[in-house]
């Protein structure tokens, strides 16, 4: 076996070579190279942390701000249907107002028409009564010759005219 | 005929100087460490590909940045926050082992090269068993001092059998660096032993002719694909298990138990 044959002639040989490499890599590589690969690794996982994190939050201000315009859009909503009632109620009572003041203004008329026609049928009622009593005594002077007082008359109509 | 192909599975661990001879010094540049130096520029060359830092990683990017988080968390895992200070270490014999098997099983013979497997020297593997093992002594005691030896008595240990807990406990923690380097050593040359000594059969099978030969030939490339499949998947685990069992035993010292 060459590995133990050649061992006294080639050993320091070996350790001398072999330790040089070995510490080339070590500094050169472990010490140097490799800590900033590791924190390019870790940059970058700290990056993709941070992105998700800043994702998330964008979610979280995108749904309060929905939550917003949704809350305002319903308040909105609200307000107009208050105030779409309100108006219809107004007009509601405006109309009722205007009603009861046509009514009264046509009862009014009405009832000054009745008294009126009242009035009249009254008056011409007394003007018949007049008429009649006038008639009957002039009817029973000449048909009679009884002169007939006025007012006795005027009494005999009456109890005639009203039973 | 057939003489003249024989195949010695054992060259291929060779270690031959580049300049000068082998005379013992450090300082000789053999092909093992030509080999060294190419895992470590693979190993560099992958690691820059990663250093782009974009946001949005290419394909290249999320390779170097999977293994880097497969070690990071390798490490989480078995020590807890305080594992980040060994990553630095774990990544460093991750990378260097699972570069080095890969590259041993690379068929640069085809454009006459001779590959060379630098894990398949125990003298490689045993260095970083022992800096693995130096690690955890050092934290050990460091941290916990002569209270680190709370290690080797497990919990609710009887008073009587204190001492043959102790003993076995210590035993099988001093075995640890070298099951660590064996382990690794071990997995790499039977592996490349194996498709060396059918890849002779290979040959010689075709050399031999007559029935069989061809026959054998067959046979054993078909089982040497399998193995070569095989073989990738062992550099990758003992790569693996070589990190895992050096964070295991970080933990021991860093949390004793």
């Amino acid at each position: 076996m060459p590995q133990i044959n050649q061992l006294a002639q080639v050993a320091y040989s070996q350790f001398f070579w072999l330790l040089l490499v070995l510490a080339i890599i070590y500094v050169g590589i472990g010490l140097m190279m490799l800590p900033r690969i590791e924190s390019t690794v870790e940059g970058r996982s700290r990056r993709i942390a941070d992105d998700l994190a800043a994702a998330q939050a964008a979610r979280a201000a995108a749904d309060s701000v929905e939550a917003d315009y949704r809350a305002r859009l319903d308040e909105s909503r609200a307000e107009a249907l208050r105030l779409a009632n309100e108006a219809k109620a107004a007009a509601a009572r405006a109309n009722e107002e205007q009603v009861r003041g046509a009514n009264a203004a046509i009862g009014e008329k009405t009832a000054g028409a009745e008294a009126r026609i009242r009035a009249s049928s009254e008056a011409a009622l007394a003007d018949i009564e007049a008429v009649a009593a006038d008639a009957a005594r002039e009817m029973a002077a000449r048909l009679a010759g009884l002169d007939v007082a006025e007012d006795e008359a005027a009494r005999a109509v009456k109890a005639v005219i009203h039973g | 005929m057939a003489a003249e192909t024989k195949i010695d599975p054992m060259h291929q661990f060779q270690i031959s100087p580049l300049a000068g001879h082998l005379d013992g010094t450090p300082f000789v540049f053999t092909n093992s460490a030509l080999w060294m130096f190419v895992v470590l520029a693979l190993v560099w060359v992958f690691m820059l590909g990663g250093m782009r830092r974009q946001l949005v990683p290419g394909r290249w990017q999320l390779m170097v940045e999977g293994i880097t988080g497969f070690v990071t968390s390798m490490l989480a895992t078995s020590v807890g926050p305080e594992g980040r200070k060994y990553v630095p270490w774990v990544f460093t014999i991750f990378m260097f082992i699972l570069f080095a098997n890969l590259l041993g099983l690379m068929p640069f013979a085809l454009v006459g090269a001779q590959p060379f497997t630098v894990t398949s020297q125990f003298t490689v593997t045993g260095v970083m068993a022992i800096i693995s093992f130096s690690i955890v002594l050092v934290t050990g005691f460091w941290r916990h001092g002569i209270k680190f030896f709370k290690l080797f008595i497990p919990h609710g240990t009887p008073i009587g059998l204190l001492p043959l807990i102790f003993l076995i406990e210590l035993l099988s923690f001093m075995v640890r660096p070298f099951s660590l380097a064996l382990r690794l050593f071990v997995a790499m040359i039977a592996g490349h032993i194996l498709v060396e000594v059918f890849g002779s059969f290979v040959v010689q099978g075709f050399a031999a002719g007559g029935a069989m030969g061809p026959a054998i030939a067959i046979l054993s490339f078909v089982f040497i694909a399998g193995v070569m499949a095989l073989e990738v998947l062992v550099c990758a685990i003992q790569a693996y298990v070589f990190a895992l069992l050096t964070s295991l035993y970080i933990n021991d010292a860093v949390n004793l138990h």
